[in-house]
């Protein structure tokens, strides 16, 4: 809801805080994880975060989650998909240019990383291009696989 | 300028030392000249010559031609294969590739092919939503944004793979550019998005009409206070209006155009509008080519591009050189050197 999408960049700061405290549980728990098994996870976990992001962020499930990285104002609801800075085309009052009744997400994005600690360094990091194979799947799981399993290419380092 | 190297026309230059490209523009701007690139609207007609006629008219005057790629999302010829032509007679083409409409591999495989037929310089876009456009009910790709195909492209040529990882057996020579918009919202992180352009590989930018040259001079001094002004070109935009009521519309129907009410009104209180509005654009060329860190100009006179060879002829910007035509230097008179 765009409502609660706006509450949320305003309260950025407490939930870039609660979000990595859920990560440091969320990576604290993976032998249990891996002992149920995440292909089994995924659906449960996906349900979770589509209607707890989805209220909180009107999140879109890229399955890729930055909110940390754009100040809580999920990048997905740009009409253009932009995960890296607005376009050229935003309105004078700071409105979308293809929905002139919604604030530009990335307007949004620069107010929401001024409260997170760091936020401002994280925004200016250059976002990879969308995988869009993972769209409708839990961004927190592959945050937990990502963090106890290394992708095989870095172990051998 | 007549390069000592000169290559036939439809070919290559040698690549120099430290440049990515085997391109005029990326020579005139390495050389420290100021660049005037211009916008050809593809036709919506198939038809060679009509691309060539409306080449034409820049003949002298433009160091690069940039093909638009669907702008405003209406349809016209291909950007791609606008360039295939301008390139086969030696014109040396901005191809714009826009996300808006093809997804990463039909836009690598864009990259690729404009590169083979001597492409040397693209401009990665996003691209204007569709909503814009004549043809709203399509389906918007987006696939990739300006920076992630800023950023493969640089990859295909740097390191020579694909965004998969395959590798290309040769690389594409492209120097590679952007777009930003200085003056509209939110305007105090607009050269932080230039930072960001750069960190992903604009070599060149070219930005959207510019009309408040205060606003673009606070957009300069944030890009050297972050340390940008020597890492990319930047080539501000500019263009004609024809009338006071033509730049009201734009204004209010174009978007990310920002026109101060200022020269709205000189427009409005000028006997001759079409000539002021040549002028104002004359005098902003001019005013931008004072500010430092600005390497160039893109001009913009979309249905009336006939003006570009008398702005630019005007505002002197080009100090008599001569940028390179087909026939140039077969049949001129005593412009050169």
């Amino acid at each position: 809801m765009y409502a609660v999408r706006r509450w949320s960049v305003r309260h950025a700061g407490g939930l870039n805080r609660f979000y990595n405290g859920l990560e440091r549980v969320l990576v604290a728990l993976a032998p249990v994880w891996r002992l149920i098994g995440y292909e089994r996870l995924e659906r449960p976990f996906a349900f979770l975060e589509r209607n707890v992001k989805g209220f909180l962020f009107d999140c879109k499930m890229c399955g890729q989650c930055v909110l940390s990285s754009t100040g809580m104002s999920c990048s997905m609801n740009c009409p253009k998909n932009l995960r890296n800075g607005p376009c050229g085309g935003v309105r004078a009052n700071g409105h979308c240019e293809v929905k002139p009744e919604m604030r530009c997400v990335w307007v949004e994005a620069w107010t929401g990383a001024g409260r997170i600690r760091g936020g401002l360094e994280k925004i200016a990091v250059v976002q990879l291009p969308v995988d869009r194979r993972l769209e409708g799947r839990s961004s927190w799981l592959k945050v937990v696989r990502e963090r106890t399993d290394p992708p095989k290419s870095e172990v051998k380092k | 300028m007549r390069f000592d190297d000169e290559p036939m026309a439809g070919e290559g230059l040698p690549i120099l030392p430290g440049h990515t490209s085997p391109g005029r523009l990326e020579r005139v701007l390495r050389a420290g000249g100021f660049a005037v690139t211009t916008e050809l609207a593809p036709p919506d007609s198939a038809d060679a010559e009509d691309v060539y006629r409306r080449a034409r008219v820049f003949d002298g005057y433009a160091d690069a031609i940039n093909a638009t790629d669907g702008s405003g999302a209406n349809c016209h010829m291909s950007s791609l294969a606008v360039c295939a032509l301008l390139t086969r007679i030696g014109y040396a083409p901005v191809m714009q590739i826009s996300c808006r409409d093809k997804n990463r591999i039909a836009i690598q495989g864009d990259i690729l092919g404009g590169a083979a037929m001597g492409v040397c310089n693209m401009l990665c876009l996003s691209g204007d939503g569709v909503q814009s456009g004549d043809h709203p009910q399509s389906k918007p790709v987006f696939d990739l944004d300006s920076l992630s195909l800023l950023q493969i492209g640089t990859t295909m040529r740097d390191k020579g793979h694909f965004q998969s990882g395959r590798k290309l057996t040769s690389s594409p020579k492209v120097f590679f550019g952007a777009a930003e918009n200085p003056t509209v919202e939110p305007l105090e992180h607009r050269a932080s998005r230039l930072a960001k352009k750069v960190a992903a590989g604009a070599q060149f930018i070219q930005t959207q009409y510019v009309y408040d040259m205060d606003r673009l001079r606070n957009f300069m001094r944030r890009v050297e206070d972050l340390g940008l002004l020597d890492k990319v070109f930047l080539l501000i935009g500019v263009g004609p209006f024809k009338t006071a009521k033509g730049a009201e519309w734009m204004r209010s129907n174009v978007p990310g155009m920002h026109v101060p009410d200022s020269l709205i009104q000189r427009m409005a209180g000028a006997q001759d509008q079409a000539k002021e509005g040549r002028q104002i654009c004359i005098d902003l060329i001019q005013e931008a080519r004072s500010i430092k860190g600005v390497h160039g100009v893109h001009i913009m006179a979309y249905r009336q591009e006939e003006t570009v060879a008398e702005i630019v002829d005007r505002s002197g910007v080009l100090e008599g050189r001569v940028p390179w035509y087909p026939n140039r230097d077969t049949n001129n008179e005593g412009n050169l050197p």
